[in-house]
């Protein structure tokens, strides 16, 4: 839902990277995203789409490489993946909820430039 | 085409203004609380019932956050407190840069505790960090047992749940034996409080938790 905000955000922190490197243009900004942090890829690319004409990003490639979320179980310390839809349940002994260790990652990792 | 390495996470402006936020309210010794639910759940219901349950022991401010109108201020100016309120114009929750601005708005020298009520959104606010100390979640017996599991993000942050309407517990299904459990589960750090902003019952435990956290920040600020 806040993703015009973010991607404007995204947008200068590419810009700023690519211009202390002397870049002309930018060809592509990999993007690094836990599912857990409810950004909608699609809706990054449009706003990505409309924010950049003009600038040297435009027509740059957005890549995400999603980061599915993993839990550990509070009660019996197993790892596992929450399947969506019946989250934070414990596969091996049914507890509810347990600590997060991967899913909330949202950086730039990288940006190619000419 | 060559490769520039970033790293960079994409709402540390934000963070770095949070943290902005935490230091000036430190320095006023103000207890900042970021009050999240969805719409309804009875957020300015509660911070009246708190601003009348801690009269005489805190002084408190508020920042009211929606996407539009003033009405929530009105309600909180009429208590004779100090309000500021943001307008976000659709955006959907409340962040670091927002707060900023507000807080220059406020007396803070003159305030104990500052409540931030987020815009009503349980998804959204889980990922802005405002400079808070605290997050506290509002559901009420309305929403259902089920919310923490349907938005855990929100839960799984929060430093306490509080849950609204107990009077209405006999019109509804709300299975307040289940919900406990289910939080204690996802988040056993999270205090947990029951209660009804109409009639008040329950509102004397969560504003005892209150005014202990922030005995407990002053005690960590001036050791």
């Amino acid at each position: 839902m806040h993703e015009l905000a973010v991607t404007q955000r995204i947008l200068e922190i590419a810009l700023e990277h690519a211009h202390q490197a002397g870049a002309q243009r930018i060809g592509a900004i990999h993007l690094v995203v836990g599912d857990l942090s409810s950004i909608v890829d699609d809706s990054v690319q449009f706003y990505f789409d409309y924010l950049t004409p003009g600038t040297i990003a435009e027509g740059a490639r957005l890549t995400f490489q999603r980061i599915p979320p993993r839990c550990r179980c509070r009660e019996c310390g197993t790892e596992f993946a929450p399947e969506p839809g019946i989250l934070w349940q414990c596969p091996a002994c049914g507890a509810w909820g347990g600590e997060v260790l991967q899913g909330r990652e949202f950086y730039i990792e990288s940006i190619e430039v000419e | 085409m060559r490769t520039i390495p970033v790293i960079q996470e994409i709402l540390s402006a934000n963070d770095e203004l949070a943290q902005e936020n935490r230091e000036r309210l430190n320095r006023a010794g103000v207890l900042a609380v970021n009050l999240m639910s969805a719409p309804g759940a009875g957020k300015t219901s509660l911070i009246l019932r708190t601003a009348q349950a801690l009269r005489g022991q805190l002084r408190l401010g508020v920042v009211e956050g929606d996407v539009a109108s003033q009405v929530d201020a009105d309600r909180v100016a009429a208590a004779g407190l100090p309000v500021v309120q943001i307008n976000t114009g659709g955006g959907c929750h409340l962040d670091a840069n927002m707060l900023r601005a507000a807080l220059g708005r406020l007396p803070l020298e003159q305030m104990d505790l500052l409540i931030v009520e987020n815009v009503g959104n349980l998804i959204c606010p889980a990922s802005f960090r405002l400079g808070e100390h605290l997050r506290v979640v509002l559901t009420s017996l309305a929403e259902g047992d089920d919310k923490p599991q349907k938005y855990p993000d929100l839960f799984l942050q929060a430093d306490a749940i509080v849950v609204n309407k107990l009077d209405l517990e006999a019109y509804l299904d709300f299975d307040r034996q289940r919900f406990r459990k289910l939080v204690q589960a996802m988040n056993p750090h999270a205090a947990l409080f029951e209660l009804s902003c109409r009639n008040g019952e329950g509102v004397e435990a969560w504003t005892t938790w209150l005014y202990q956290q922030r005995q407990a920040l002053l005690a960590r600020l001036n050791p």
